[in-house]
């Protein structure tokens, strides 16, 4: 065996005085960090195996444990900082791609921070939300070019729609990529707040069918799960291109994660790696990806709208016009800070764009030519808040994807070890000792609060701006001023700087 | 009666019940570090069955027609008629594990800490509240309602 160049990425302090021995942090530890020692009768940690889950640290009694970084440094040094050179000692070790989870932990720009919103003062009333109604409601779908009444009704049928309560909905997780208890906990949640959750490309297992008028059903590359009744189960049907942590990149999830649940649910033998390609082998084209729309449409008697979804790139503007032409009612559009259960490091933290970016110059775009009533815009990636999810919609968004967001509100505390299967949060992970621990019943009550929450402040800052209905802030970029940000980045944002 | 029921599907074998039972028969139900490092450490009442997955805790069912309460050979081991707790009076206690043997859920432990006595769940009777194990599950895998 030749020397291993790796460090502990953090260290685990165990306060003695504090420490019972009790082994509450030995049982949840899936890594092994903390072992028991019979003969010393106390428990011991390593920090090499540690990955700053704080899994030990919220359930110690005592509140013995706290993990921090390590404090090993290398001579410092502008270019070759600590990160550059174990992942080249890693890659050294192994000869493998580096693997990671969650979306990119680089500093890159986040144009939500440099984006202030307006109120009203003296000229114009603002609205106090918990004396006035509020309308959050929207509607997703393609929307006709006018409207024909007669006898005060509609006159025609509108395309089909989805009716969300809060312009909040969960994004694509694959029931593989998480565990069936953290579907179950978001189907409940979009159930219980009138909006959607997204199964991801991993089929819907049975026991969520019951769910499916708050479903949308997704249909990607490996084609996982895909069967009429699925197709029809769901409120919406979205095809998924393209994910914001790997654009151009497929799904593997490993055959240690197919078991019997997601076997039956994905329809591929159990244990067999499922591996979506990186493109839909019968889409090369816009025009292919019209035949998928509309086979879908046929597929679903043209009840549902079909949505498709994106990873931001460079010409994501020229792609969205395309995508709208081909039939789609509604884009999505995953921007480049967006999570996942595994991604290549490298692909995740340097391809696509910010989504502020991608979304504004969609919008943008759309508007020009005038199609952008033919498509909904739904965006994600990097939503933490509700006041990113007013900016959004202020910029031109229609509604907003929340993925690890509402991972958080489950539990996830960002370790980014999604792809070990490890995860001791029950969230990304098939193993059933882990996945008892996320009990539905308080992730679904989680989740629903955190779009309660949200709902409740988008309706503040709504009041303050003197705006008492969602689709009034819908793409009034004039609501929004940039602070600290280049000539350049205002105009594609299309918003003034502050002062002006 | 309100009993403590397990849901196994969602219990996370992390055994604070187990911690928080000790605490709370210790001499410093408000002090968990005290509790398991000052004096004697009382054996906990409520146990973790495992058999990974599967996993739940265990205590007392407090039966109606409690077989430990007749095997007692003291009267030690006695069910409230207006409650419907079983508690053992471990003054009356000699050690004879015979409510052990009587118990068709294994939910009786011995505690040979000091004098030999029968240990097992008391609801938290003393402190009429829920029970300890209930309170602080952090998963809500346990819970103390009445049911039928």
């Amino acid at each position: 065996m030749t020397l291993d160049l790796s460090t502990p990425e953090f260290l685990i302090e165990r306060n003695r005085d504090r420490c019972i021995d009790c082994k509450v942090c030995v049982n949840q530890c899936a890594n092994e960090a903390h072992t028991y020692d019979e003969e010393e009768g106390k428990v011991v940690s390593d920090d090499t195996k540690c990955v700053n889950c704080h899994r030990c640290v919220a359930l110690c009694p005592t509140k013995a444990l706290s993990v921090r970084k390590y404090p090993l440094e290398f001579r410092s040094h502008g270019t070759w900082n600590a990160h550059y050179i174990n992942s080249i000692y890693k890659q050294a070790a192994t000869g493998g791609i580096l693997l990671t989870g969650m979306g990119t932990d680089k500093n890159y720009p986040i144009y939500w921070d440099h984006l202030l919103l307006n109120a009203s003062q003296v000229t114009n009333p603002s609205i106090d939300p918990l004396r006035e109604p509020m309308e959050l409601k929207t509607f997703l779908g393609r929307k006709p070019d006018a409207v024909k009444i007669e006898n005060g009704r509609l006159a025609e049928k509108l395309p089909p729609q989805l009716e969300l309560e809060v312009p909040i909905m969960f994004s694509a997780m694959s029931f593989g990529s998480i565990s069936l208890n953290a579907h179950k906990s978001l189907a409940r949640a979009a159930q219980e707040m009138g909006t959607f959750w997204n199964t991801g490309e991993g089929g819907l297992h049975r026991d969520l069918f019951p769910y499916g008028k708050n479903t949308i059903v997704q249909v990607a590359s490996g084609r996982f799960g895909v069967h009429t009744d699925y197709l029809n189960s769901g409120a919406a049907i979205e095809i998924k291109i393209g994910q914001g942590a790997k654009p151009g990149i497929g799904g593997h999830l490993p055959g240690e994660k197919v078991g019997r649940e997601v076997s039956l649910t994905r329809m591929i033998p159990q244990g067999s790696d499922a591996i979506s390609p990186a493109p839909h082998h019968d889409i090369y084209s816009i025009e292919d990806l019209r035949q998928l729309i509309y086979s879908l449409k046929e597929a679903s008697n043209y009840e549902k709208p079909i949505s498709v979804k994106i990873a931001a790139v460079h010409n994501v503007a020229a792609i969205a016009s395309g995508i709208a032409r081909a039939g789609a009612d509604i884009i999505a559009i995953d921007g480049f800070r967006g999570g996942t259960g595994a991604t290549p490091l490298r692909t995740r933290d340097t391809v696509g764009i910010p989504i502020e970016l991608a979304l504004a110059a969609v919008d943008s775009r759309l508007r020009e030519e005038g199609i952008r009533n033919q498509v909904s815009l739904v965006i994600g990636g990097s939503v933490r808040n509700s006041a990113d999810i007013v900016k959004a919609i202020a910029i031109g968004a229609d509604a907003v994807y929340i993925g690890t967001s509402a991972l958080i509100a489950l539990g996830c505390h960002m370790c980014q070890r999604c792809y070990t299967g490890k995860c001791n949060w029950g969230i990304a992970t098939q193993n059933p000792n882990l996945v008892k621990r996320l009990n539905p019943d308080i992730g679904a009550q989680r989740a629903a609060n955190l779009v309660k929450a949200w709902s409740h402040e988008i309706k503040e800052l709504l009041g303050g701006m003197g705006i008492n209905a969602l689709e009034s802030l819908r793409g009034n970029r004039l609501m929004l001023r940039g602070v600290g940000i280049s000539e350049k980045e205002l105009e594609i944002l299309g918003v003034m700087h502050a002062g002006e | 009666m309100k009993r403590v029921y397990a849901k196994e599907e969602v219990c996370a074998g992390c055994k604070l019940c187990e911690v928080h039972c000790i605490v709370a028969h210790s001499k410093y139900p408000n002090d968990i570090v005290k509790a398991f490092k000052t004096g004697v450490r009382p054996v906990s009442r409520v146990i973790v069955e495992e058999n990974r997955p599967v996993s739940f805790a265990l205590q007392c069912r407090h039966c109606e027609d409690a077989p430990c309460t007749k095997a007692c050979i003291t009267g030690a081991m006695h069910r409230d008629p207006e409650t419907g707790i079983v508690t053992n009076e471990e003054a009356r206690c000699v050690g004879c594990w015979t409510c052990i043997l009587a118990c068709p859920f294994g939910a009786i432990t011995r505690d040979e800490t000091g004098k030999k006595v029968a240990s097992k769940c008391d609801l938290c009777s003393s402190n009429d509240g829920v029970p300890a194990c209930v309170a602080h599950c952090p998963n809500e895998a346990l819970v103390f309602e009445e049911r039928k």
